[in-house]
């Protein structure tokens, strides 16, 4: 059987992007808390998945955003450049633009307050129900935290128990940890 | 409720259709305008893809759009090619596969007709729909397109 010969792959998947064409764009990166699958809209960064099954993350974004998502990786350069960064201990805050559009309104409002939690700063679930004036709904907040498309950028790991306890992350406890360790907010 | 076949996201259906594609267009083109030829394909399968309504008759849908593309190929004067397509080296139709060498000085859409036929098991249905035509219509150019076939073999 005739396979298509590397470069002429690459060279597509450039032109589509180049062209305009794509839904999302998305690509792999390497991290010390493991390869990552990063995403793009038209709009902006819109995932960052841990352990990627790419069939699961693909069939989310395509429900979200639109079926013509594409692996190609132009497009999600910069974001993988900053998350470079971050790692590297040489960025603080992150440049890029995100995109929140497909989530419901309440998840993007914790999301969006979210981004606002500076670098190795911490806070608790209860603290952020009350930041976007909802106090008694820690437990939803929690919910909307477990669900965040977008971890590291749109920075969940600065949420923690009450006490400060280390308490539930998507991507698992060692990449919280992790990710506290490396901005100094790790707690006692 | 039944399930209504979704469109998949373009990325599995690009990887499940882009080596036959491009095989299928080395056969009626030769490697180079091949070469051409599939980043076309898939740029308009992109630029189509958004307005698909289900994911039903997909492979049928990229040899379609692979067909229309190596005619406009064909039909330009530039791009005219002496170069001889490749032979397959596995065809599931050793008698076609015998006669394929010979392929590239039929008429384009009898071309791609017999190809479709005999190299890739496509419906009359679908061959019709790729060529813009009817299903009859698929049938008389692959028959035609073989009987030109035998005949140059002959001389």
């Amino acid at each position: 059987m005739t396979t298509v010969p590397e470069p002429l792959d690459r060279r597509f998947r450039e032109a589509a992007a180049s062209a305009g064409l794509l839904d999302v764009a998305y690509d792999y990166a390497d991290s010390p808390v493991g390869r990552l699958l990063v995403a793009a809209s038209n709009r902006g960064l819109c995932m960052i998945s841990y352990d990627p099954e790419p069939d699961r993350e693909l069939d989310w974004l395509s429900a979200s955003f639109g079926a013509r998502v594409l692996r190609s990786p132009g497009p999600v350069d910069l974001a993988r450049r900053e998350l470079d960064e971050y790692f590297e201990g040489e960025r603080r805050e992150f440049d890029l633009r995100v995109d929140l559009t497909p989530l419901p309104g309440f998840q993007r409002t914790v999301l969006e307050e979210l981004v606002r939690i500076p670098y190795g700063h911490v806070d608790t679930y209860g603290g952020l129900a009350r930041r976007i004036g909802k106090p008694q709904a820690a437990r939803a907040v929690g919910g909307a935290l477990n669900r965040n498309p977008i971890p590291i950028v749109v920075p969940c790991h600065r949420i923690v128990g009450a006490g400060g306890r280390l308490t539930g992350y998507a991507g698992g406890l060692e990449r919280k940890q992790a990710l506290l360790g490396l901005e100094g907010a790790l707690l006692a | 409720m039944e399930a209504v076949a979704q469109r998949p996201p373009f990325e599995r259906f690009y990887e499940e259709r882009k080596d036959e594609i491009f095989g299928y267009l080395v056969r009626l083109l030769g490697r180079q305008a091949a070469e051409d030829a599939f980043q076309e394909t898939f740029l308009r399968a992109l630029r189509a893809y958004g307005k698909l309504t289900h994911g039903r008759h997909l492979r049928a849908w990229a040899f379609t759009i692979a067909t229309r593309v190596a005619i406009d190929v064909r039909r330009r004067p530039t791009a005219a090619t002496n170069e001889a397509p490749e032979v397959p080296v596995v065809d599931r139709r050793p008698a076609y596969a015998e006669l394929e060498h010979l392929a590239d000085r039929l008429p384009p859409a009898e071309r791609a007709a017999v190809v479709l036929r005999y190299g890739y098991d496509l419906s009359y249905d679908d061959i019709g729909a790729a060529l813009g035509s009817s299903a009859e219509a698929a049938r008389a150019a692959a028959s035609s397109g073989v009987r030109r076939l035998r005949r140059k073999e002959t001389t």
